[in-house]
């Protein structure tokens, strides 16, 4: 190998192991994957994090067989993250004709899908260390992870029908996954809020910690998950945690046909245009 | 069981230690959006805050409309 080529390498090497992003970061130190997200106000999900999601993914793939745990959490105070950049996405589809708005939003779905679905997969243990607003598209990214730990502060929702949508990042197959469909229904046909100690009764949360300990309570729990052969508990979490590939794949379909629709774009010019303090409430 | 009254007591105690106010600056029928200068996020704090102390589930969309602290404890005081 060339002198420049192993430098590359070596450049790649220490690039999987630690990368400073505008919204998010990552290190990977002792077997553990830290993914810190730091887009203010409140971690919202659009292209920047999603480039900067897709470069994570990219060096996870490249270092997982040598982590036993990936935890992401928030750096930001309003909580984990509080869904889709909805801004983003009225002012795009907006500046677009319908057919390429549509297409745009298609495109969007599937890369985030891809990232998720990584995740989800990711042979390592993934906990998700949430506090605050964890809504919508933030929601749907702890739900592709393995565990919960919220603090007692995290409150979860899928508001997505106050816009006239359904979750679209994977959020409908992944609750279903988990949770009876009688709950499902509840979340999604009332689009409410609801707090960890409620996250914990219906099984989706696996701890509930002091307000600011979640990303401890994730430490302490990947430090015993290190205690357990690697290969084994991959082939547990193979065993126990199916994909649902193909209604990932309906969801999109039905987003996208949804969004087609002129209530949805009454609905996010509402959000984007409000100057109510309540936006976030139903 | 707790009275209205004790539960709007509660209620303001919370808010007051919550967002670092004087509870004297705090009265049962002000806006509390415009009094305690929150947001809706903020706001869903207060909720959690409030749930957890009195250890019921009230649904966001009970408070649209909700204003006022003294509104907040009849819907908190209707689930306990």
């Amino acid at each position: 190998m060339t002198d420049s080529k192993v430098h590359e390498a070596e450049s790649v090497a220490k690039a999987n192991r630690a990368c400073e992003g505008s919204v998010l970061s990552w290190t990977f130190a002792d077997g553990v994957i830290e993914l810190a997200l730091h887009r203010a106000p409140c971690n919202e999900l659009g292209s920047a994090s999603l480039e900067e999601l897709e470069v994570f993914v990219t060096a996870l793939e490249s270092v997982q067989s040598e982590a036993h745990a990936l935890i992401i959490y928030s750096h930001m105070k309003p909580g984990f993250c509080a869904g889709a950049d909805l801004r983003e996405l009225y002012q795009r589809s907006q500046a677009m004709e319908k057919p390429e708005a549509a297409r745009g939003v298609r495109d969007f779905l599937e890369r985030i899908h891809r990232v998720l679905n990584l995740i989800d997969a990711a042979p390592l243990t993934t906990i998700a260390a949430v506090h605050g607003v964890t809504f919508g598209g933030g929601f749907e990214l702890a739900l592709a992870c393995d565990l919960i730990i919220a603090d007692k502060m995290a409150r979860f929702c899928f508001p997505e029908l106050r816009l006239g949508l359904i979750p679209g990042f994977g959020g409908i197959p992944r609750l279903k996954r988990d949770l009876g469909n009688a709950v499902v229904r509840d979340l999604l046909l009332t689009g409410r809020s609801f707090n960890a100690s409620k996250a914990q009764q219906i099984g989706l949360v696996s701890q509930v910690v002091g307000e600011g300990e979640a990303l401890r309570a994730a430490r302490a729990t990947a430090a015993q998950i290190k205690k357990f052969d690697h290969a084994t508990a991959v082939a547990a979490k193979k065993f126990i945690k199916p994909i649902p590939y193909e209604e990932l794949h309906r969801e999109i379909d039905l987003f996208c046909e949804l969004f087609s629709q002129p209530a949805v774009e009454a609905g996010l010019r509402k959000f984007v245009e409000s100057t109510d303090v309540q936006p976030y409430l139903p | 069981m707790k009275t209205g009254d004790q539960t709007l007591n509660e209620i303001l105690d919370l808010a007051a230690a919550h967002f670092r106010v004087p509870k004297e600056k705090l009265s049962p029928d002000d806006d509390f959006f415009k009094t305690l200068g929150i947001d809706s996020l903020q706001t869903l704090d207060l909720l959690t805050k409030l749930e957890n102390h009195f250890h019921v589930e009230l649904p966001d969309y009970e408070l649209q409309g909700v204003s006022d602290f003294r509104t907040l404890a009849g819907k908190i005081q209707a689930r306990l």
